[in-house]
């Protein structure tokens, strides 16, 4: 390099150093002490027989070969599939039919956005408290329509599709809200021209909307799976993992493991567990977005 | 003849939807009219549909038989905090990424896109053996530090940042201004509504937020009000008034923000989800 060029581009590139390092230096404080060393910290745990105060010793990956053998851990994985069975695809599809629903109103339009949306901004402890109450076997609303004395989160056949109905309710007015935006980006004249041709509203709809419609389809598909696999505050709400532990998902396991039986090393191999799963889904969700932008 | 039958179609669909959203906001009418009504109203047959004469009576015993004014002040005290501390340091960070030249950028982005993946749930375990290290565990600070950094903000503000022209930033550094008065003075008002609708969405999350506060806070006065409340409507067994009254309250704040500021609750999501 040119000696020249070299002192020229020196002193600007150092106070460009210094100012951006104070810029970011802050946010980097808190991410790193309380995302990234917590994220180390919970991958050493996992190797270790620690308590919940972080006293213990390295066991290598004994925890993971004691986890790969454990029934109530792998009843756990498949309560969170069967909740997410329950809930990813009708939770897309209830929001699809939200968003279509809505986009063709006028006068009406911000009061029924609202109804379906102001679910979602609610506490989960309200949530779970108006559905406790509404579906309670004996004053509940619900079993006085159907005249039925059905106990949803006492039962455990109902507990699990219990919480998925409570989810849906909470939760479906974020996946409407991206289908409003998707379905507004579709061009109109689109419409105006297969209505020349002679399409009806029903190939207007299965020509048109659906395959442009995909891209956001597969983003609130894929955001719901991640959501999903953390499924932990209802369940500790509505059912605490019961009844007969047939709502114990994967992240109350591990609350369970770690605030109840003090095992906070085999906790943290469960929660590694999770996060390997939830990173695999989320490579897929950034495939989305970027073959969304080409 | 044709465009007589679509409306009508069009009259019956519409007449759906209001009855579909009607059902779909039941749940919180009905909780709402129960903490008006009186203890022994709640579970008559048939349910009152309305709370007439409206009964205080739920009210007065939340009020009196719960710490809720300090639960108020606490997750007040909290979502402002974080609120205020996330968005500053945020801004401050994306708009290093976006316009200025430094070593470690990359892997600083990159590292956010994977911070952004990590579950705060499964971080929960070294969180709180780290804040019970620092003897953090009930106070105010062990709510807050943990919940300010958020990279997916960063990267919503960056996005944002991105597509503001060099120019700006070229002039003012012409006329000798820093890039603190260029973030603040130029940067910040060009994007004010972006920056509102993450302030809205970051302090609904953070009034919303259960899982942390749960694990670290266990004394009754350290309580936010979502988890607060759970502990005395177990207290007060089947009481559907006063658990329904103490609901309400938990979520006034936060529905009024929404029913406020719903354009901008609305942009936040979108941009949170990856949409503008």
């Amino acid at each position: 390099m040119p000696q020249t060029e070299r002192n020229a581009s020196r002193p600007k590139r150092r106070t460009g150093w210094r100012i951006a390092w104070f810029f970011v230096a802050p946010f980097l404080l808190f991410y790193g002490l309380f995302l990234i060393y917590p994220a180390f910290q919970v991958a050493y745990l996992s190797l270790t027989n620690s308590d919940i105060a972080g006293q213990g010793h390295f066991i290598a990956f004994a925890n993971y070969l004691e986890l790969a053998r454990d029934p109530d851990f792998w009843a756990s994985v498949w309560h969170t599939v069967y909740f997410i069975i329950l809930t990813v695809v009708p939770n897309t599809l209830v929001g699809f039919l939200f968003a279509l629903l809505v986009v063709r109103l006028r006068r009406l339009r911000l009061a029924v956005l609202c109804a379906f949306f102001l679910p979602y901004i609610l506490p989960v402890s309200v949530v779970t408290t108006a559905f406790l109450w509404l579906l309670d076997a004996n004053f509940g609303v619900v079993n006085y329509l159907f005249s039925s004395q059905i106990a949803f989160f006492a039962d455990p056949v109902w507990a699990m599709p219990g919480v998925a109905i409570v989810t849906i309710w909470w939760t479906v007015g974020f996946n409407m809200l991206l289908f409003i935006a998707g379905l507004q980006n579709i061009p109109i004249d689109l419409y105006e021209a297969a209505a020349l041709d002679g399409a009806n509203t029903f190939q207007r709809f299965v020509s048109i909307t659906c395959p442009l419609i995909w891209p956001v389809t597969s983003l609130v598909l894929v955001l719901q799976l991640i959501l999903q696999f953390k499924i932990f505050d209802q369940v500790y709400l509505l059912t605490f993992g019961g009844p007969y532990n047939s709502t114990m998902v994967v992240l109350f396991y591990m609350y369970r493991e770690a605030f109840q039986q003090n095992r906070g090393g085999y906790a943290a191999a469960v929660a590694i567990a999770l996060v390997v799963v939830i990173i695999l889904v989320s490579a897929l969700q950034f495939r989305l977005l970027n073959t969304r932008r080409k | 003849m044709n465009k007589q039958r679509f409306s009508f179609i069009g009259l019956i669909c519409t007449l759906l939807t209001v009855i579909m959203a009607l059902a779909w906001v039941f749940p919180i009418y009905w909780i709402a009219s129960t903490a008006f009504k009186s203890e022994t109203d709640t579970i008559v047959v048939p349910p009152k549909l309305l709370p007439w004469p409206p009964d205080l009576e739920a009210f007065v015993y939340v009020i009196h038989n719960s710490p809720i004014f300090r639960w108020y002040l606490n997750t007040v005290l909290v979502a402002a905090t974080v609120t205020f501390f996330s968005i500053l340091l945020s801004l401050m960070c994306a708009y290093a990424l976006s316009r200025l030249e430094f070593r470690g950028k990359g892997l600083i982005y990159a590292s956010l896109l994977i911070g952004f993946m990590l579950p705060f749930g499964a971080l929960a375990i070294p969180l709180f053996m780290f804040m019970n290290s620092l003897n953090l565990v009930n106070s105010y600070l062990g709510l807050i530090l943990p919940q300010i950094a958020a990279p997916l903000s960063v990267i919503v503000f960056k996005q944002f940042f991105d597509e503001v022209p060099r120019d700006f930033r070229d002039a003012a550094l012409i006329d000798g201004a820093t890039d603190i008065k260029i973030l603040f003075g130029i940067y910040l008002p060009m994007n004010w509504s972006i920056t509102w609708a993450m302030s809205i969405i970051t302090f609904i999350g953070t009034w919303n937020n259960f899982l942390w506060p749960l694990i670290v806070t266990n004394s009754t006065s350290m309580l936010t009000i979502p988890v607060g409340m759970t502990q005395v409507q177990s207290a007060w067994g089947i009481a559907f008034a006063k658990t329904s009254a103490i609901a309400v309250l938990a979520s006034i704040p936060t529905a009024a923000a929404y029913l406020i500021f719903q354009k901008r609750v609305t942009q936040g999501v979108m941009a949170a989800a990856g949409l503008k």
